[in-house]
């Protein structure tokens, strides 16, 4: 700084604090992790066994990769204190684009772009209104997610489009082979990338910084010379970009989009993912890594949930009363925290 | 209100108190703002209270009104009982009543229905109105209301609306009313009547307490005055001790130049001015302002609350759109739309209200103090952590700023503390010109002496900076020259031995020249 005011006391070791912080930021992100663990050994255990096993993992990390990617973008939102409802209408929308665009003999090849394109479109149209007209996101974003099912529908005149000659369908069934019966599918990893680039985002940027602090205080942001609504334009189109994303991973495993059901309510589970990994429902607070543990706290569910031979009606109440007991047990934990 | 006409003096003879505050303290996150405060107030009497701002007076208020709960080990007495006041309910069922500042109305409510909010009569489960109705028609005949229990309140002046609230009080049995500052909204017509209505409840036997800041209303009214500075009680004057220099030298009551850690002046008077505003004005609430700000110069603007100071500030800075007028910095005219643009140029601002507008804090100090030059510091827009590290230790060490570490959430810090992360934020992004508005608000003696001491030492680098404070002795303690304003207007410019609290006051509230307050 610019002052040579009177020195005083020194700090604490730098290198010290880092650890100090560090443990803590693992602790906190780590909420729902002894939740998950328990859970697994539960399932594994009841269902006979067959839960840990290498193949089931690996269906596990399949399930949970779309909603992995929907939430990272989500917690973008959410951290600004802002929500995206539109997110399962935008996949929908965009995988009808991309599945189009895959049956048109020279442009197949564009298919993906026009996945992420469309996602991208709807994203910042979201932002615009958001940040540029000042709308509550909750009211712009309840009005595309009806709006875009719409589009997505229109988009195919309401019939499925299937093509099975796919040219990225190697993205939703192909992987990397560790053992015979255990593979890593290219979903998670894309999934894991998403996570990872979320994580440096938000913990090694400016932008990242920003995302948190309008989230804590939109009014003191603007004060502190924060650009409020490119940051909001970003979060909007990031989150719109990767339910693009998801489209792509979505049609690459099932060959086919349909306007009508792709991505029904797949907003409430990324929302639920966010939340359950200890993010703030009002902004400021939260980790990526909690929205990780969150999105595998929910595929570990409903896989576990079938293994043990639960009805499927059963399966919606118990996971819907999970995700309020997990949260609950974790403000008992630390009832400091807001949601 | 049945309670037989007694004077003062007699009453005191009663010798016992309507209210009895023996021990009161309260403490905010660490701060001590009420300190062990003892005070009585009798029926048939009006004390008034008084004080500079954040003196504790509301304070007080808010913990007889139940809206607070004091420290253990106090206790408050009514009509001579131990009462426990811990909600505004209890407040009521003792009869304490509070006329805030801000009127508790609603506004689409009728007379009657404000007055029975929350009490309503019923007949077969029904609302009864014309029973209401019929219940406040006396009462508001014997207050000499202009008004009908039937008028809606929306229709009706400030004034108006003061008097449902004092008969909603009255309607309630109250035996000790609080009036915080009622005048403030009202003409001299409407106060002349509030006064007559306050006298009259006098000789019924409630005691009032009347808090206020003008010397004149408490001279014509009061029977005895408490003074509170800094949290405690120091001093009440009876009847016929009263006088505007006694009250005013217990208000104020210690030694400013020491306090303010003032070394001489560091104007630098043959410089060209580092900052110039022509004209400026919201069309609102700032009438065109100009005025100019020396290098090394500390600039009062002085005014009551609601003057357009902080209005002002927020012009300059950015924060709220202008709609004429011109900034110039260094003598170059600066085009500043948003508090980017006025950071950019080297213009920062310190918020009056740090924990609405300026902190964030659920972010570690380091954040906080690092948060305006994150982008500058950055490559790429990548962080640069080891820079960061560097300037919160520089701020922490420059700033004497006490916490746990540089990562502790600024959230659990003392109000000093706070403030402090929040100047090093500003100061690091390096400004010329420092705009602090109140900035010892909230923050207890020793981090105030601490602020004064930054302030002198930044004027002294040759920043320009604008002070902004409801608190007279802080005003007269810091400044070189001082600006008043009033209603959106700069009613005048005090330099040297001007800056008096009685020119300062006759400035701010509109006297031409300066009340006979000096003893």
């Amino acid at each position: 700084m610019s002052t040579t005011l009177n020195p005083a006391v020194a700090a604490t070791p730098a290198a010290q604090l880092n650890a100090r912080a560090a443990t803590r930021s693992i602790l906190q992100a780590a909420g729902m992790l002894p939740v998950l663990i328990l859970l697994a050994l539960g399932f594994h255990f009841l269902g006979g066994h067959r839960f840990l096993s290498g193949q089931n993992l690996s269906i596990i990390a399949q399930q949970a990769s779309i909603n992995t990617v929907l939430a990272s973008g989500m917690t973008f939102v959410i951290l600004t204190g802002g929500i995206d409802l539109s997110v399962g209408s935008i996949l929908a929308f965009a995988a009808m684009c991309g599945l189009i665009v895959s049956t048109m003999p020279h442009l197949a090849w564009l298919a993906v772009p026009a996945c992420l394109g469309a996602g991208l479109l709807i994203g910042v149209f979201n932002g615009a209104l958001i940040a540029g007209v000042k709308i509550p996101p909750f009211i712009v974003t309840l009005g595309t997610l009806t709006a875009v099912r719409g589009l997505a529908r229109l988009m195919g005149n309401d019939r499925t489009i299937f093509n099975p000659d796919l040219s990225f369908a190697w993205i939703g069934n192909d992987g990397i082979a560790i053992t015979s019966t255990f593979t890593i599918p290219w979903l998670a990893v894309i999934a894991l990338a998403v996570v990872v680039a979320s994580w440096f985002i938000l913990r090694r940027t400016v932008l990242g910084v920003h995302i948190y602090a309008i989230g804590g205080n939109a009014s003191a942001a603007r004060l502190a010379g924060i650009r409020v609504g490119l940051v909001l334009m970003f979060v909007y189109a990031a989150s719109g970009l990767l339910a693009g994303l998801g489209a792509v991973m979505s049609s690459a495993r099932l060959y086919a989009a349909n306007g009508l059901q792709l991505g029904q309510s797949y907003e409430l589970d990324a929302i639920a993912a966010v939340i359950l990994g200890g993010t703030s429902f009002v902004g400021g607070v939260g980790s990526i890594w909690g929205t990780l543990v969150g999105a595998l706290l929910i595929a570990v569910l409903t896989n576990g949930l079938i293994l043990v031979g639960v009805s499927d009606i059963w399966q919606f109440i118990v996971k819907g009363l999970v995700i309020i007991v997990a949260v609950a047990l974790d403000r008992f934990r630390a009832p400091a925290a807001r949601t | 209100m049945a309670l037989a006409h007694q004077t003062t003096s007699e009453m005191q003879e009663n010798n016992t108190p309507l209210l009895h505050v023996a021990g009161i303290s309260k403490t905010f996150s660490g701060i001590k703002v009420l300190k062990d405060v003892s005070l009585s107030a009798y029926g048939g009497e009006i004390l008034a209270l008084m004080g500079e701002n954040g003196a504790g007076k509301s304070t007080l208020m808010k913990i007889l009104s139940g809206a607070y709960t004091a420290d253990p080990g106090g206790e408050i007495r009514i009509g001579g009982e131990v009462a426990r006041i811990t909600n505004p309910a209890s407040a009521r069922a003792l009869g304490v009543g509070i006329i805030y500042q801000e009127l508790a109305l609603a506004p689409n409510l009728t007379v009657a229905e404000n007055i029975h909010l929350g009490s309503e009569l019923r007949k077969g489960g029904m609302i009864d109105r014309s029973a209401m109705n019929e219940a406040c028609r006396e009462l508001l005949r014997e207050l000499g209301a202009p008004f009908g229990p039937e008028d809606k309140l929306s229709t009706m002046s400030v004034a108006e609306q003061q008097l449902v609230e004092i008969a909603r009080a009255l309607h309630r049995d109250v035996r000790i009313l609080v009036l915080d500052e009622p005048t403030t909204a009202l003409s001299a017509r409407e106060t002349d009547r509030l006064f007559a209505l306050i006298r009259q409840l006098r000789a019924k036997g409630l005691a009032l307490i009347y808090i206020s800041h003008r010397m004149d209303e408490i001279d014509e009214l009061a029977d005895r005055v408490s003074v509170l500075r800094d949290g405690a009680h120091v001093g009440t004057l009876e009847k016929h001790e009263l006088s505007s220099a006694r009250i005013v030298s217990l208000m104020v009551g210690r030694d400013l130049s020491s306090f303010y850690e003032k070394d001489g002046d560091h104007v630098r008077h043959d410089a060209a001015p580092i900052l110039q505003v022509e004209g400026l004005t919201d069309g609102k609430r700032v009438q065109p302002v100009s005025f100019v700000l020396r290098p090394g110069e500390v600039l009062g603007i002085a005014g009551l609350v609601g003057a357009g100071r902080t209005e002002l500030a927020r012009l300059v800075f950015g924060a709220d759109p202008k709609v004429a007028g011109t900034i110039s910095l260094d003598s170059r005219k600066l085009d500043i739309r948003s508090p980017r643009d006025a950071l950019a140029a080297g213009i920062a601002y310190l918020t009056e209200d740090r924990k609405a507008l300026g902190l964030f804090l659920d972010m570690s100090c380091s954040g906080n103090i690092n948060l305006g030059v994150v982008e500058r510091d950055a490559r790429l827009g990548v962080l640069d952590h080891g820079k960061g590290r560097t300037r919160a230790t520089g701020s922490f060490a420059a700033l004497r700023i006490k916490a746990q570490n540089m990562l502790t959430n600024v959230g659990g810090l003392s109000g000093g503390n706070q403030q402090k992360v929040l100047l090093g934020r500003l100061l690091e992004t390096g400004p010329k010109v420092l705009i602090l508005d109140e900035p010892t608000r909230g923050v207890d003696i020793g981090a105030k002496t601490e602020i004064y001491r930054i302030i002198n030492d930044l004027a002294a680098q040759g920043l320009g900076i604008i002070v902004i404070s409801s608190e007279m002795a802080e005003i007269i303690g810091v400044s070189d020259r001082v600006l008043v304003m009033r209603e959106g207007h700069l009613t005048g410019e005090l330099t040297g031995d001007e800056i008096t609290q009685e020119a300062i006051m006759s400035l701010a509230v509109g006297l031409a020249a300066a009340p006979s307050i000096a003893a």
